[in-house]
């Protein structure tokens, strides 16, 4: 019996802590709701690195949640919203780094990489053409004089046999 | 030429080696700050004890640390002597005490003795937010002019202090002294 009482009192335990969470925010539209949503999305949180600020339950993602709300409220863009994090935080806030020199290989690198493959592909498929031709006809002309009489002298045979 | 392109694997192979050894030693929980080199945020707070205001203005004229810090913080209490030692050799430290609640800090800071010049209270973590602190302890280190030189994350034990932190100390207060 005190074995089950405790059991339940831990469960109680763990709902409070579940519960406290869900943030719950009022706001004046749906637009404004999907503006939230998307940003928190956007945003990662900076304790709990692989998580967006909408998932994470650290203190400092439900202080960054309150902040967007709250500017959110005052009417500020989402560029601005963004901007006044990433002065805090630096560029890792962001899922998506904006291009900077730094950058450039993050982007393109890849791009790079793929292009690069496929002009080497191309030009090992080319090489091995020419080779391939080389490899068949690599016969003096004396011999290739001989091979041109013999497949004449084939063909005349068969035609009158 | 052939021969040197039989090498092209290995040459590739030890490129991705290197890359990824490295990659061993980083840590990706330390972030770079993106205040380095700004001004420390305006910010008007009250004292951990009083009712002294403490703004931005008060931590210009010396080269200093500022601490974030909190009771709830497990991590604070082991760095806590360190800076205590710090402090004895003059090094001049400023605490930040981080969304806590200002008996407890009081109690903590009469426990295990006050290593802060200034003690500034921060309960809803505004100026935290300010500077982008996302787990304490924080070290900013904050030169004679206000301006943010280095920041680190986590606990400063010893040889942290000795072999990183003292010559970027030490060079702030250099610069103060020219």
């Amino acid at each position: 019996m005190k074995r089950l009482l405790l059991g339940l009192s831990l469960l109680l335990m763990l709902v409070g802590v579940a519960h406290a969470a869900i943030d719950t925010y009022e706001f004046a539209s749906e637009a404004e709701r999907a503006r939230y949503r998307q940003l928190t999305e956007e945003l990662r949180c900076p304790k709990c690195q692989n998580q967006n600020i909408a998932d994470s339950d650290a203190p400092i993602a439900m202080d960054l949640r309150a902040e967007i709300y709250r500017k959110l409220e005052a009417g500020d863009s989402n560029a601005q919203i963004i901007d006044y994090l990433v002065a805090r935080y630096g560029d890792f806030v962001l899922y998506k780094p904006p291009v900077t020199r730094r950058t450039l290989l993050l982007w393109y690198g890849p791009a790079a990489l793929l292009v690069g493959g496929f002009m080497l592909v191309g030009v090992i498929v080319l090489r091995r053409r020419k080779a391939g031709v080389e490899v068949s006809t690599g016969l003096s002309s004396d011999e290739q004089q001989r091979l041109a009489q013999l497949l004449e002298q084939a063909s005349q045979d068969r035609k009158d046999p | 030429m052939r021969r040197l392109i039989l090498l092209l694997p290995l040459v590739i192979f030890l490129g991705v080696a290197v890359f990824l050894y490295r990659g061993l030693f980083l840590d990706p929980a330390e972030l770079p700050s993106a205040l380095i080199d700004k001004p420390f945020p305006a910010f008007s707070l009250p004292a951990v004890e009083g009712d002294q205001l403490i703004t931005q203005e008060d931590l210009l004229g010396k080269p200093s640390l500022v601490n974030v810090w909190a009771t709830w913080c497990v991590a604070c209490k082991v760095e806590h002597p360190v800076l205590n030692k710090l402090a004895a050799v003059g090094v001049n430290i400023h605490g930040v005490n981080y969304k806590d609640d200002n008996a407890a800090a009081q109690k903590w800071l009469s426990d295990f003795h006050d290593p802060y010049q200034l003690n500034i209270s921060d309960p809803k973590g505004t100026l935290g937010l300010d500077l982008g602190v996302y787990g304490a302890p924080e070290t900013f280190f904050v030169d004679a002019k206000g301006i943010i030189r280095h920041k680190f994350v986590g606990v400063i034990d010893e040889t942290i202090w000795r072999e990183k932190l003292a010559p970027l100390y030490q060079q702030m207060v250099d610069e103060a002294g020219q």
